[in-house]
């Protein structure tokens, strides 16, 4: 995780952001935008492309921001979100359910930094293993395709599975490609001309 | 009588009007409830305040609970679809210069005709045509996506951005957005503000897309059987009330109150009447049964709904299709409808499955304890969806 973060404040309230933008350049290496035109607010903060957003979770501007957390997004931001009052316990519920995307209690200026960060770090976790599962998911595609040009090979041929792998792997070899894409070459093929 | 507080958010637009009927009629306290109704600042906030357990039921956008089973958008607390709350009620507006320049090809904005629309707005737009929405999953997005695929605009490219229905007019009149699909209130605010014109009502592309969903958390379903019966109950009987022609000025000036929407009764009115006034000039259009709370069974929740927008999201999302249906098709719990609803003269359909787009003008169908007319289903480009089994 770099150091230097950009942090967007989406909040209309001059004192509160003047709190938010104190916390948040006394606490390290941080450079803060804030958005209080929400018209734009999604144009906004891709201009930015920050590190994390920061709203208030009574601000109606949040869906905006949803449309940044749908998965492969092209924008994936984590977003945190400042919560007051009444909302207190859902928030926490949130938090315990594994969502990078809330901070607990009200805004106090203190507490601004290292919440941020634990959303941070939840949120290249999950995206870690929205990564690898995505990774896995093609592997086993891969796999199946592999296996179901070896038993075309292997019936065409009349040859041995071994045989039919190596046969493929040699191709693939040869024609500087994956093995993988011979398979699924040769699978289409097949479907063609069957 | 003593009666047991249930906690339920909604999102203040006018199909939010049964659940706020069943409160202000006592729909709930002759159930043994009482619905303590707590508005929600947006979509994402409503959908948390469910699923973490804030509130035990909410008005949800359809696609919401579907996307959620199909774990796109992050959060994945199960969640069953008791009923729907209303279909259509959407509108299609675009700005004052598209509304020009439409004017000025000669087109007459007969608010009917989403082919024709299409290819009017087609030739008048530029390369990029954006659009605001409510939010990501809604109707209002699955609407314009099978409405543009199916019409000229497919050669735009059309951009899909989530703008909060208050601040749609702004956007609008900013530059932020060319266009929009929203519910009402909100679109006739943007033609009263003079910053656009509207287009088309959501069922020129549908004519019986479920807009609105009674949700609640499975685990809430299953420890609260009796809870969740008197809350089915009560907004039940609150969407046959609206559904009597001499309950709209009554309903109007309930939901236009500062506790509710807060906007006037008479924006309200033109939804729940389907009196348009289109442009900033004046004009005015009719839709019959603009939005529906109550007859042709609208309140079931078919399973083919669910299908419907599984398919729609399965295919942008890369996933498969017939697995998104199976996966969906538990969300809308037409068991629990049956279940809940039924010694209350209430008109279930035999089938919990339908052809959509199948049904050309309104036809009797087998049901629970007589007869049904189930209205009529067809969408713009007359293909039918057939549900995977």
């Amino acid at each position: 995780m770099k150091q230097h973060l950009t942090v967007v404040v989406v909040e209309q309230n001059q004192e509160r952001v003047f709190q938010i933008v104190d916390a948040l350049e006394e606490s390290g290496d941080v450079d803060v935008f804030v958005v209080s035109d929400v018209s734009g607010v999604a144009r906004q903060i891709a201009t930015h492309s920050p590190d994390v957003v920061l709203i208030d979770i009574d601000n109606p501007s949040r869906d905006m921001l949803e449309e940044l957390t749908v998965v492969s997004g092209p924008l994936e931001r984590p977003v945190a979100m400042f919560v007051s009052g009444a909302a207190g316990g859902l928030a926490k519920a949130a938090v315990e359910a594994g969502m990078s995307a809330y901070v607990v209690d009200g805004l106090q200026a203190d507490r601004i930094k290292p919440v941020m960060d634990i959303a941070i770090t939840r949120f290249q976790m999950l995206r870690q293993m929205r990564v690898e599962l995505e990774e896995t998911r093609r592997a086993l595609e891969e796999r199946k395709l592999i296996d179901r040009a070896k038993g075309l090979i292997m019936r065409a041929k009349g040859i041995q599975e071994d045989e039919a792998y190596a046969l493929l792997r040699k191709t693939a070899m040869n024609q500087n490609r994956r093995v993988a894409d011979v398979a699924e070459a040769l699978v289409t093929a097949s479907a063609l001309l069957s | 009588m003593k009666t047991v507080a249930l906690p339920v958010a909604y999102m203040p637009l006018v199909d939010a009007a049964p659940l706020i009927v069943a409160r202000e009629m006592g729909f709930d306290h002759a159930e043994g409830i009482s619905l303590d109704l707590q508005p929600a600042p947006s979509w994402s906030s409503l959908r948390d305040m469910l699923a973490f357990g804030h509130v035990d039921a909410a008005h949800l956008l359809s696609p919401v609970p579907v996307a959620m089973a199909l774990g796109l958008g992050g959060i994945a607390t199960p969640l069953s679809v008791v009923s729907v709350l209303s279909l259509n009620g959407n509108v299609i507006g675009v700005g004052t210069q598209l509304a020009r320049q439409l004017g000025d090809h000669g087109y007459g904005f007969d608010f009917m005709n989403a082919a024709t629309a299409g290819s009017a707005l087609a030739k008048v737009a530029g390369d990029v045509l954006t659009f605001g929405v409510p939010f990501p999953f809604s109707m209002h997005v699955e609407l314009l996506r099978y409405w543009v695929a199916g019409t000229e605009l497919a050669s735009k490219q059309v951009e899909i951005r989530t703008v909060p229905p208050p601040l749609m007019a702004q956007a609008l009149a900013g530059g932020d957005i060319d266009a929009f699909c929203v519910g009402e209130p909100w679109g006739s605010f943007a033609v009263d503000d003079n910053v656009g014109a509207l287009l088309l009502p959501g069922q020129a592309i549908w004519t019986c897309a479920p807009e609105k969903v009674l949700a609640v958390r499975n685990d809430w379903a299953e420890t609260e059987p009796h809870l969740l019966g008197s809350l089915m109950r009560a907004v039940w009987r609150a969407g046959r009330w609206l559904s009597n022609p001499e309950s709209r000025t009554t309903a109007s000036e309930m939901l236009s109150r500062k506790s509710y929407l807060n906007v006037a009764p008479e924006l309200i009115d033109r939804a729940l009447l389907g009196e348009f006034t289109i442009s900033a000039r004046g004009e005015q259009r009719h839709v019959n049964g603009f939005v529906e709370f109550f007859d042709g069974a609208a309140t079931f929740p078919w399973r083919s709904q669910a299908k419907w927008v599984a398919h729609q999201l399965a295919k942008r999302n890369g996933l498969d299709p017939a697995t998104a249906e199976r996966q969906a098709a538990k969300v809308f719990r037409s068991d629990l409808y049956r279940r809940e609803l039924q010694g209350l003269s209430v008109e279930t359909p035999g089938a919990s499955e339908k052809l959509e787009g199948a049904i050309p003008e309104s036809t009797a169908v087998a049901s629970a304890p007589g007869s049904l007319i189930l209205p009529r289903n067809v969408f713009f480009d007359r293909r039918i969806f057939e549900p995977t089994g």
